[in-house]
């Protein structure tokens, strides 16, 4: 079973002359442990997809299902216990909470979701660790470089049992070096966390850590890459050279 | 890559025998680059007969012929590394006159022709970051020459972005009359004013 699906989903913003097709019809289906690139042009409606598939707002029609569950089905409550505990998104801009520690801001999602704040504070610091951010755990985000900020809130992301990743731009603000690093936490969250995620870019040599990518341009997926064959198949293309 | 000189390098560090020459570059180079023994070969005999290097006795010593770099050949190998390679002329790029066939070819959507290219190109960055994903924290060599590829081949893919947005507003907003002086810069990069 897929973890996310859209299905024939359209999104209009505003109404006659103003009115501004943002998705039209978009089908995705995203399988735990799979990661998804979205690649688009400015405009093409690449966060507007993120923010639907995240329950933020809803489609104008179609359907979006969460663990096969139809978003449409749900109460408010219910889509945004499912927000709090399925779904962790990561930002350009990494949304810190700026007078909370690391391990406080990983902690955060599960305490405002009822887990007592000795049980969410040890499972947070557990995510970091995985991260390899344990020692800093307790700095503050001013007191963190770009590319640690930006672990953080993977960790924040995928925290206690979240199956679906969604980022915006997740590397948009760091160096190369610092991109790759978390571009592959990302990648090793879906294959050996069994998390499924997209994300969102305009970067093609992050959009390439992915499974597969899908292109979007004026709000239709137009393209979408074949399954990966082996890199055998680059040597061998070199030796015929 | 100049084998001529990857050669003179890997002799630089002390005499070999070709067989050996071979196994090194392609260690070297990640394996991302094969190279044939007869072109290993070939290559020495010239670097031989221009006094570059010499055959002779080789460590270790065995029935294969060894070779060792000389003195011209050391002064060859250190000012072809501080020589910049001619990219001075945009080259004939065999995708920029597909594109821009295809923005004068009646009945043809020029936006679909460079998705497919776009598609092609993000599908070869995958094979690559798949490679240095599983092997490249083991080998310097191989993650420097796919960083190399990934770099190249995304320079193209934002070029075909860059070439679509352009497409898009020159049908909102046609280019102005061009100035006289670019016949000649036009017929310097092929393209048909």
């Amino acid at each position: 079973m897929s973890m996310l699906e859209l299905r024939g989903v359209s999104k209009v913003y505003g109404q006659g002359a103003t009115e501004v097709h943002a998705l039209r019809g978009v089908d995705l289906s995203v399988d735990p442990g799979a990661m998804v690139a979205v690649m688009g042009p400015s405009g093409s409606g690449k966060s507007t997809l993120l923010t639907i598939a995240g329950s933020l707002e809803g489609p104008t029609s179609g359907e979006v299902l969460i663990g096969g569950a139809k978003l449409s089905a749900m109460s408010r409550n219910a889509r945004a216990r499912l927000r709090r505990r399925t779904v962790g998104y990561v930002f350009q801009d990494f949304n810190l909470l700026p007078g909370l520690t690391a391990a406080e801001n990983v902690a955060l999602p599960l305490e405002l979701d009822g887990v007592s704040a000795r049980k969410a504070r040890a499972t947070g610091l557990q995510a970091l660790e995985n991260l390899g951010l344990g020692e800093r755990a307790s700095r503050f985000p001013d007191q963190l470089s770009g590319g640690e900020r930006q672990r953080v809130a993977i960790a924040r992301a995928v925290v206690g049992e979240r199956h679906l990743m969604l980022a915006d731009e997740p590397s948009g603000a760091l160096d190369s070096a610092n991109a790759e690093a978390v571009m592959r936490l990302l990648h090793d969250a879906c294959k050996n966390g069994g998390v499924a995620a997209v994300v969102v870019t305009h970067d093609a040599q992050l959009a390439s850590w992915a499974d597969r990518v899908v292109f979007l341009r004026d709000g239709h997926v137009v393209d979408q890459t074949s399954p990966l064959p082996g890199p055998e198949s680059l040597l061998a293309r070199g030796q015929n050279q | 890559m100049s084998i001529r000189h990857a050669l003179l390098a890997l002799l630089s560090e002390g005499p070999k025998y070709g067989l050996q020459l071979r196994e090194e570059f392609e260690a070297r180079t990640g394996e991302v680059w094969p190279l044939n023994v007869g072109q290993v070969y070939t290559t020495l005999q010239r670097l031989e007969r221009d006094g570059l290097v010499e055959s002779g006795d080789a460590e270790p010593t065995g029935p294969q012929k060894g070779f060792q770099i000389t003195e011209a050949g050391e002064r060859e190998l250190a000012e072809w590394l501080r020589t910049p390679p001619d990219l001075s002329s945009p080259p004939r790029d065999e995708l920029v006159m597909k594109v821009l066939v295809a923005v004068r070819l009646p009945g043809t959507d020029v936006h679909e022709v460079i998705q497919v290219h776009r598609r092609y190109l993000v599908e070869l960055m995958q094979q690559w970051t798949r490679i240095k994903e599983d092997e490249g924290d083991f080998d310097l060599g191989l993650a420097l020459g796919v960083d190399a590829e990934l770099f190249r081949l995304d320079a193209v893919i934002r070029w075909l972005d860059a070439a679509d947005g352009r497409l898009k507003r020159a049908v909102a907003e046609p280019p102005r009359r061009a100035p006289a002086s670019l016949p000649r810069l036009r017929r310097r990069i092929g393209v048909r004013p």
